[in-house]
């Protein structure tokens, strides 16, 4: 029994993250999946949401941080929503400036801001607390269940081992559900606005800008619409992920873990099809997971075996390449669905 | 109904079109020939927005439109095909088709939220008028297909019909024959023509085919190194010795 509340607790603990992947995932497959965005810089906008919500929601500066700003313990909701706000605008900076210019630009201005943002969050402790990171973030309704837990279980003396360490685990069960909630609730508004004209705008802009000017579209406000869109759901997954994690360090937004294996969930899923992207979400992270296990019966080091995932990612993302080039799930071919 | 007046652009040293000065009047079929690198394409990128000229006017329905982007000009009626066809290869003919239309409610992003009857309505009506655009220029039968499967000539169709869903005043069709084969030709020929005499639209056209050009278009404009060289019926210009010396080549002249 207790190997089952353990796998259990454990598949909890995976959904919750796939879950807040599978928002990066939509949000790039806004970007790159329907509008041909080139963004490698998705860390960049999952960092600023995360500390923004941090800054929000979280606590004020303890006397033994270094930061001297932010902490002003505002409700979840507001965390949520002002990092979809500036990491919106954030990209509404970057796309003023690149998006009507050649698109590899956009590709190096992305990276470029990303790795600065990385650079400030490592170095401007007055505002992120730097390398020793912002701690105590509060998950919300944390208090509320695990009183009503406590409760429960000071009640329930006679109850066995495993059906407490069960019931411990209570919180996080609700935090996936929040997160499958909002990842619903994504799912259907994102069908909503890109099964129209507005998707078909999109995937027009994707196969032939020069073409989708001459039909009279306004490409540069098309693809600065997507582009903000899709950087406003990478913030709100940073939101996300700090306030389960309670703890913001800068190692957690480095390119592997923030940008390039969001890309290859993205791919592997199915570029422009939503269904695809969080598939390939859940999907690469499980896999992820996997060779986690797996590189743990290999005899090497540490630092070996970490590599070695990353080789067997990659492995994995070229085998889907050749065997299936369009993701697991190809893109839909109709995409409109306001008709009938 | 479109006048251009003493444009030029240069690229580098080479003034590929150079105090160029012309005019296309309403209701007209008008052909723009002259031999490669005359300064034909480039004129109509001049015209419709893709390049912005050095020099010079460019003026449509009493309005100054030069240097307008694309996207401004079809609202304004004037709408341009691609000598290489443009298409939208991973969607289907029927959404090549339906994309065009301009001023739809649902390319804004929050009305398939909030007025989903509105964008629902539009829908059903842009793909009846797409149906029927495809039912003239005889594609219906490929609607599903991705357009990227169509053969060159098929293309070529494409195009023309997204011309008619933007329900323009005028279109510039640059070689709209260009890889086309005998039989399809005719067809296109006749949908041209019909293009004016049914749907009311000013056709401005380049062709290299000459069977083409001398049966449809009236005037023909000649260009010559950037300059426009002559301009009259098909029959003056075939005539015209000028245009003999600087493109028919002689050929046109014997028969």
């Amino acid at each position: 029994m207790d190997t089952v509340v353990g796998v259990l607790n454990y598949l909890v603990f995976f959904s919750i993250t796939a879950g807040i992947y599978a928002v990066l995932t939509l949000g790039l497959n806004i970007q790159w999946g329907y509008t041909g965005l080139f963004n490698i810089g998705v860390a960049g906008f999952y960092a600023i949401g995360a500390y923004t919500s941090a800054l929000l929601a979280g606590p004020p500066p303890g006397t033994l941080d270094w930061r001297v700003f932010g902490g002003w313990m505002l409700p979840f909701p507001v965390g949520l929503l002002g990092s979809a706000l500036v990491s919106a605008i954030l990209a509404l900076f970057i796309g003023w400036i690149t998006i009507r210019l050649r698109e590899d630009y956009l590709a190096i201005a992305t990276i470029g801001i990303a790795e600065v943002l990385r650079l400030i969050i490592k170095n401007e402790a007055w505002l992120t607390n730097g390398v020793w990171g912002i701690k105590n973030i509060p998950s919300p309704l944390f208090p509320t269940i695990q009183r009503g837990v406590a409760g429960f279980l000071s009640a329930h003396p006679g109850l066995p081992d495993w059906a407490r360490r069960l019931l411990e685990g209570t919180y996080n069960w609700f935090y996936l559900a929040l997160v499958l909630a909002f990842l619903l609730v994504l799912y259907w508004l994102l069908e909503r606005i890109l099964r129209s004209p507005w998707g078909r705008v999109l995937r027009a802009i994707r196969e032939d800008e020069v073409a989708a000017a001459a039909q009279g579209k306004n490409v540069a406000a098309f693809k600065l619409q997507a582009f903000v869109l899709g950087a406003a759901l990478m913030g709100m997954a940073g939101s996300l992920y700090a306030h389960y994690a309670r703890f913001l360090s800068v190692e957690k937004f480095e390119p592997f873990y923030g940008t390039f294996i969001v890309w290859v969930m993205l791919v592997a899923g199915g570029s422009g099809n939503n269904k695809g992207a969080i598939l390939g979400a859940f999907l690469i992270w499980g896999l992820w997971a996997a060779t986690d296990f797996l590189t743990g019966y290999l005899p090497f080091t540490d630092v070996q075996a970490s590599a070695l995932r990353i080789v067997l990612v990659g492995l994995i993302l070229i085998a889907i390449l050749i065997l299936r080039p369009r993701g697991l799930l190809g893109e839909e071919k109709f995409v409109s669905r306001m008709l009938r | 109904m479109l006048e251009v007046v003493q444009v030029s652009k240069r690229f580098g040293g080479l003034w590929a079109v150079r105090d160029c000065s012309l005019r296309v009047e309403e209701g007209s079929i008008t052909g723009l020939i002259g031999p490669n690198g005359a300064g034909k394409t480039t004129l109509f990128h001049l015209i419709s927005g893709f390049y912005r000229p050095d020099r010079g006017r460019v003026i449509f329905r009493g309005r100054d439109i030069t240097g307008w982007p694309p996207y401004k000009l079809y609202h304004l009626g004037l709408y341009r095909t691609f000598q290489i066809p443009r298409i939208f290869g991973e969607m289907t003919v029927l959404e090549n088709l339906m994309v065009v239309p301009g001023s739809q409610a649902g390319e804004r992003v929050w009305n398939p939220l909030f007025r989903p009857f509105l964008v629902r309505r539009q829908e059903g009506a842009i793909r009846h008028k797409a149906e029927e655009v495809l039912e003239f220029v005889g594609l219906d039968q490929l609607r599903d297909e991705p357009a990227k499967s169509l053969s060159g000539g098929q293309k070529k169709l494409l195009e023309l019909a997204r011309a008619l869903m933007a329900d323009p005043v005028m279109v510039l069709l640059d070689e709209p024959g260009a890889g086309v084969n005998p039989t399809l030709m005719k067809k296109l020929a006749q949908r041209i023509r019909e293009l004016v005499t049914q749907w009311g639209i000013t056709v401005f056209l380049i062709e290299h085919d000459m069977d083409l050009v001398m049966n449809l278009c009236d005037p023909v404009i000649v260009m010559s190194e950037g300059k426009v060289l002559t301009m009259g019926s098909p029959a003056e210009v075939r005539e015209d010795p000028q245009v003999i010396e600087a493109y028919l080549g002689g050929q046109y002249a014997v028969a």
